[in-house]
């Protein structure tokens, strides 16, 4: 198993961030490297086991079922079903906690998965730093610097 | 009912080294203030679990808490009260650390449940949250500052380092362009560090082509020199913080980094440079190699993966195929599968190249390689750090659609080019420069991270080192410049 983590400081509470990301349909809302968005079979998006269909900016299509969603841990924790990416048992978890200390969110994106053989560093970096670093700053932008 | 008090915040400072002081039971002592004296009974380990600590507050308190579970996975500490002249009952709390990985911080999670006697839930709640877990935090921020995890047990060492002061420090003095000996050492200051700054003493300094340039007046707007106002070269250094100005996060005093970017300064012993250009050192990599490898190193990087990204069967050129960025070339570019064709200056600089991977060595010391590229087929990609006077030849190396990427000029600044010439192979012609590719913060940080990845599986070797002492820098340029260094030369401060 491949383990990629990721974390980061949202100067905004986390009902703030989490109003942002929650909708599991949301993801071109908030994520520069998404294109567009649906749920399958007209499923609401807060449904756990729906499905996101989805297109990245550089045309990768990807569909991903959502696994489970906590309102009380902010947490959300999502397979792919399919994607260009070349991983299997892709599982992953976005959540956020609370910083008491200022008010501040810490927002933490994770993956475990598996690949070929040599490709580790490359989708690590790929996931790691193409996804789950851009989008918290995007989140980061989008909230500002108070 | 029990009561519940969570209580979290954000540390500046790396997770090993907060995890370092959480994890030691008995060292609450030494970074919290509330605390007067501590010790772990029966002669215990403070890491074992199962220990209790002793321990008496300022106010008089007295507190016996057993530790319950230690996770060096998950960096969390679980303890209890076992007796405390504190109405606190059922006391259970549970320290978790995380790493903030943008930016290298650490995220500290504090909580516990307990119950008190009736009427007393809000002042304890109140006194745990506020008078153990905030002032926790900030007294831990405190210690960390004063650099107190690195004094050892005692903390009575010496007191933090004067953050206000100049640091007296020695360095390399350019007063006028010219050869080696413009190179003079000299005594100097470095002041402390500004908003955003980090002062670092240097151990190790990498000496790199661009020094020469700027020694020799090629590059006067990088460089300005004049008697009144001399320059120093030198574009990396490794080393420890000594201190950090306000706003810099993830640095404290001790941490030992390596500093990089497009300002020249580092033929010294103390400098202050922006963060931004600083990146920490894995345990594993001395500083010399350190030394010997970034600038080299991520300049390979980009080559091989932005600039000219490598398939499989491409032929690579690199000339000087036995210096520093060669030799990494040479390694780094076969083992992801480029056929890769050297030019050096002599038979043992050949052996050495061909050690690293070059498959194609061209022994030559008049610049004369096209006709034998040629026979391989033509380079699809050319690294050139000769300059003028091979300028024919790599135009005539070239194969069609080639890449020819000027890195550096050792024997003199490349005359203009036409585009037609290029058009000729429908080349491409590039003169980059690698602080481009080091910028923002995060590319550094990934450029470094994927280098140092890259010694550890054995992509590349470790490196061939030259050192010289940094009053020697002259001697050093004098040596780089010979043609008769292999590998990388590096001063040692």
């Amino acid at each position: 198993m491949i383990r990629v983590y990721v974390s980061s400081v949202i100067d905004v509470s986390a009902d703030t961030v989490w109003a942002r990301i929650r909708d599991f349909n949301a993801l071109p809302l908030w994520h520069p490297a998404i294109a567009d968005s649906r749920i399958e079979n007209q499923e609401p998006s807060d449904r756990v086991g729906c499905i996101r269909h989805f297109h990245t900016r550089d045309g990768g299509m990807i569909r991903e079922r959502l696994l489970a969603l906590s309102d009380y841990d902010y947490a959300c924790t999502y397979e792919i079903l399919e994607s260009p990416m070349g991983v299997s048992q892709y599982v992953a978890t976005l959540k956020l906690v609370p910083i008491t200390d200022g008010g501040r969110t810490f927002a933490e994106w994770s993956a475990e998965f598996e690949c070929a053989e040599g490709r580790e560093a490359e989708l690590t970096e790929l996931i790691g730093g193409g996804v789950f670093q851009a989008g918290f700053d995007a989140l980061k932008r989008h909230f500002g610097r108070r | 009912m029990l009561q519940r008090v969570v209580r979290s915040t954000v540390i500046d400072a790396p997770l090993e080294r907060v995890w370092a002081v959480i994890r030691d039971f008995n060292s609450h002592d030494q970074w919290h203030e509330v605390v007067e004296r501590s010790r772990i009974e029966g002669g215990d380990r403070s890491d074992q679990v199962g220990c209790v600590r002793a321990f008496t507050l300022r106010d008089g308190q007295f507190i016996r808490e057993q530790l319950i579970a230690l996770d060096e996975r998950e960096h969390r500490s679980t303890y209890c009260i076992v007796e405390a002249t504190v109405p606190l009952r059922r006391y259970v709390a549970t320290i978790t650390l995380k790493p903030v990985t943008d930016g290298n911080r650490t995220f500290w999670h504090w909580e516990s449940t307990f119950a008190t006697p009736p009427g007393q839930e809000r002042e304890l709640r109140e006194m745990v949250a506020t008078g153990v877990y905030e002032a926790g935090f900030e007294n831990l921020r405190r210690f960390l500052r004063r650099g107190g995890d690195h004094r050892g047990p005692a903390g009575a060492a010496a007191g933090p380092f004067p953050a206000a002061l100049p640091a007296p420090c020695r360095r390399i003095a350019v007063r006028a362009y010219g050869g080696p000996d413009v190179l003079v050492p000299e005594n100097g200051e470095a002041p402390p560090p500004g908003p955003g700054e980090v002062r670092i003493r240097h151990r190790a300094i990498g000496v790199n082509f661009l020094d020469v340039y700027l020694r020799r007046g090629w590059l006067p707007a990088m460089m300005p020199v004049d008697a009144g106002r001399p320059g120093t070269p030198g574009m990396e250094a490794a080393g420890t913080v000594l201190d950090v100005g306000e706003g810099v996060h993830g640095l404290l005093p001790g941490d030992r980094v390596a500093a990089l970017g497009p300002v020249p300064g580092a033929y010294a012993s103390v400098r202050c440079v922006p963060a931004a250009w600083v990146v920490p050192l894995p345990t594993a990599i001395e500083d010399d190699v350190a030394m010997a490898l970034l600038l080299k190193g991520l300049t390979a990087d980009y080559l091989l993966h932005d600039l000219a990204p490598v398939r499989s069967g491409m032929r690579l050129l690199v000339h000087a195929a036995a210096g520093g960025v060669g030799l990494l070339l040479c390694a780094w570019a076969s083992s992801l599968g480029a056929t890769v064709i050297g030019t050096v200056s002599s038979e043992d600089k050949a052996r050495v190249a061909r050690a690293h991977g070059c498959e194609h060595v061209i022994v030559t010391r008049d610049y004369r390689f096209a006709d034998a590229v040629q026979r391989l087929g033509g380079a699809d990609v050319i690294v050139d750090g000769l300059g003028d006077a091979a300028r024919e030849q790599n135009l005539a190396a070239l194969a069609r659609r080639g890449h020819w990427i000027s890195l550096g000029q050792a024997t003199g600044p490349l005359a203009p080019l036409s585009p037609d010439l290029l058009l000729a192979k429908s080349a491409t012609f590039s003169r980059p420069v690698v602080f481009d590719y080091t910028e923002p913060h995060g590319e550094l940080l990934r450029r470094s991270t994927r280098l140092w990845a890259a010694l550890a599986e054995g992509r590349i070797r470790r490196p061939v080192i030259e050192r010289y002492a940094l009053d020697a820098a002259a001697e050093a340029h004098a040596r780089l410049e010979s043609r008769g260094s292999t590998g990388s030369l590096v001063l040692l401060a």
